[in-house]
């Protein structure tokens, strides 16, 4: 890999001064969180490391993941894509297409085997052997499995290929699967959200490039530095939830003082994900800022967890769609109807037996 | 009573005659003191786990209102700035405490069940494989529903109560124990204790509001089984041939006739 140029000589020939190489490399340390100790430490390690090929593939998806990617401002998609990974292969990115296209997949493959990150964008369909996403003449589950042979890691964008997504939900006709369930022997990152934020997916790619290793993850695989807290612990209308102050109605005064989303069915407290720190298109605004409830759109099967609007979501069982309070309420009444019908029925028992007894006396 | 049936009790015929007081007061009749020493009491429920009942049972309403409350809020209330005003955060805090004494309660309950009278391990073993008690509960479950004429004595729980109290109690709490410090632990925090004892929970469950709907499923069958467990024990306690609330608070089984079955 010695012909792969690092990336402070990418940087340099660019013609980046040095002065601002290491005012990036403090800006990386900070936006991944890390001491003013680990300046010198991304410094050394873009100076002396060689550029990770990425592979970039999409399944089946709406490329929301793409759109985010490149509005990524810390830092920029532009430098991660041109200075810090050598992209090989990205069907949305690349000017290359069709047979070029394939080839440079096949090249970057062959060259680089066991050293490439794949990033897998989608998720592959396996019902009818996989024809309901087709790559490049052949079913994308073919594509992913031979990509994947020989990556070094794999990172899933999204909540497609982190969970299934929208195109996973009930009935599933297209057997839509996450990535982790295809491939099981690589190392994998998710990094969900329908789309995940920008500045997610670039620290992920930097953190990953910087220090030549997975970034710590949590029991379900994602990034603990961008997923380990709820929307709701970080929310800054967080004091109105513990002073008990809801949105009623949708336009209400309520909604007009900005207070808690809780009662319209944010799912904020139930979503882990880094909007409420990180926020949106550099910071300018998350959902619950611009007065909409989050719709868990990071958690795993979001899609099938009834409405967005509702604080109990239904359940689905048995033909019965209900939340868990109808249920209750109405297992409680015919319970509590039942018990009057026994006490009543006792009583008369009773009474039977009283009279019955004096008779027999 | 007619002397054809079996006693139980061997009366000791120089035993003096008792409530001499009451009897010569007119507080008690001939037949009350022959029912009296019919009366043969069995000490059951020892001090712990009275006191465990009676701590569980105020954990649990304070659970079910509260969790009902942190579920569906109280409409929106503007008493002061949101900074000096903390309606929810009382109630999810009367929840959280309630949680940790109903836990700390259980286990303590757990211990006396190793240390305590055999009446105190009913609770956590239902004798599966035993035919005759299979039996047995199909006969309260035939008294509950009118078909038998007279239910039978039972020192501990019957068969019936015992299924209930073992699914509903030992189950159904451990249930809604590690599901409720599983969501506590979203709260404290990856890496939190609570994280590190509960956190594959959530893990299981996939998505957190998943894990939020059964914990409030859980909550309905506690609820129901509160409502079916006042109705029988005072049910039980009319009808049945033995002692039912009062047991529970003074731990003694008393009998209402001597026959043996």
């Amino acid at each position: 890999m010695a012909e792969i140029e690092t990336f402070y000589e990418v940087m340099r020939r660019q013609g980046i001064t040095r002065r601002s190489f290491m005012k990036y490399c403090s800006l990386t340390a900070s936006a991944l969180g890390l001491g003013p100790a680990f300046v010198p430490k991304i410094a050394h390690a873009m100076e002396t490391k060689p550029r990770t090929p990425v592979i970039w593939v999409n399944g089946l998806e709406c490329t929301c993941c793409s759109e985010s990617f490149i509005r990524g401002a810390h830092p920029l998609a532009k430098d991660v894509v041109l200075s810090m990974i050598s992209l090989d292969y990205s069907h949305t990115l690349m000017a290359a297409a069709g047979h070029a296209a394939e080839a440079a997949l096949e090249e970057t493959i062959q060259k680089y085997k066991g050293n490439y990150i794949l990033a897998v964008e989608g998720n592959p369909p396996l019902n009818e052997d996989g024809m309901f996403c087709i790559v490049g003449g052949k079913p994308f589950v073919e594509q992913l499995r031979h990509a994947a042979k020989d990556a070094k890691a794999i990172i899933s964008w999204g909540a497609c290929a982190s969970y299934g997504c929208v195109q996973a939900a009930a009935p599933n006709p297209t057997r839509a699967t996450p990535v982790h369930k295809v491939i099981t022997d690589k190392p994998i990152i998710k990094v969900p959200g329908c789309p995940p934020i920008a500045e997610v997916m670039t620290g992920v790619i930097t953190y990953m490039l910087t220090f030549d290793r997975l970034p710590e993850l949590d029991r379900q695989g994602r990034p603990a530095m961008f997923y380990s807290q709820r929307i709701h612990d970080k929310c800054y209308r967080r004091p109105h939830f513990d002073a008990g102050q809801f949105v009623e109605q949708w336009d209400d005064e309520y909604a007009r003082k900005g207070y808690c989303l809780y009662k319209m069915g944010c799912k904020g407290p139930t979503t882990y994900n880094a909007c409420s720190t990180v926020r949106w298109n550099e910071g300018v605004s998350f959902p619950i800022q611009s007065g909409h409830g989050c719709i868990g759109c990071s958690e795993d099967g979001f899609w099938d967890q009834g409405g967005f609007y509702d604080r109990l979501t239904t359940i689905k069982q048995f033909g019965v769609e209900a939340t868990a309070d109808q249920m209750g309420f109405a297992a409680a009444g015919v319970v509590g109807a039942g018990i009057a019908a026994h006490v009543a029925a006792s009583a008369l028992k009773r009474a039977q037996k009283k009279t019955q007894d004096k008779e027999e006396v | 009573m007619t002397e054809t049936r079996t006693n139980i009790h061997i009366p000791n015929p120089a035993a003096p005659t008792p409530l001499e007081a009451a009897r010569l007061t007119g507080g008690a009749r001939p037949e009350d003191i022959e029912s009296l020493r019919l009366q043969a009491a069995v000490y059951v429920y020892e001090v712990p786990v009275r006191l465990w009942h009676w701590v569980n049972a105020a954990a649990i309403t304070v659970l079910i209102v509260t969790g009902y409350l942190i579920a569906s809020p109280p409409p929106t209330m503007e008493i002061a700035e949101a900074t000096d005003q903390f309606v929810f955060g009382y109630v999810r805090f009367a929840h959280f405490a309630a949680g940790m004494v109903l836990t700390v309660a259980f286990f303590g309950r757990i211990y006396w069940a190793f240390v305590g009278n055999r009446h105190a391990r009913q609770l956590f073993y239902v004798p599966f494989w035993r035919a005759r008690w299979w039996k047995e509960l199909i006969f309260e479950a035939r008294w509950y529903a009118f078909l038998e004429r007279e239910p039978k004595k039972y020192i501990g729980h019957n068969p019936l109560a015992h299924l209930a109290m073992f699914t509903f109690i030992t189950l159904g709490m451990t249930f809604m124990i590690v599901t409720g410090f599983a969501l506590y632990a979203e709260g404290a925090g990856q890496g939190s204790v609570y994280d590190r004892a509960f956190g594959w929970v959530l893990g299981l469950a996939g998505n957190s509001q998943r894990l939020h709907t059964l914990h409030h499923l859980g909550m309905w069958a506690i609820t129901i089984f509160a409502i079916v467990h006042i109705y029988a024990a005072i049910r039980e306690d009319i009808m049945s041939r033995q002692s039912m609330i009062t047991t529970i608070i003074s731990g003694w089984r008393t009998f209402k006739d001597d026959r043996v079955e």
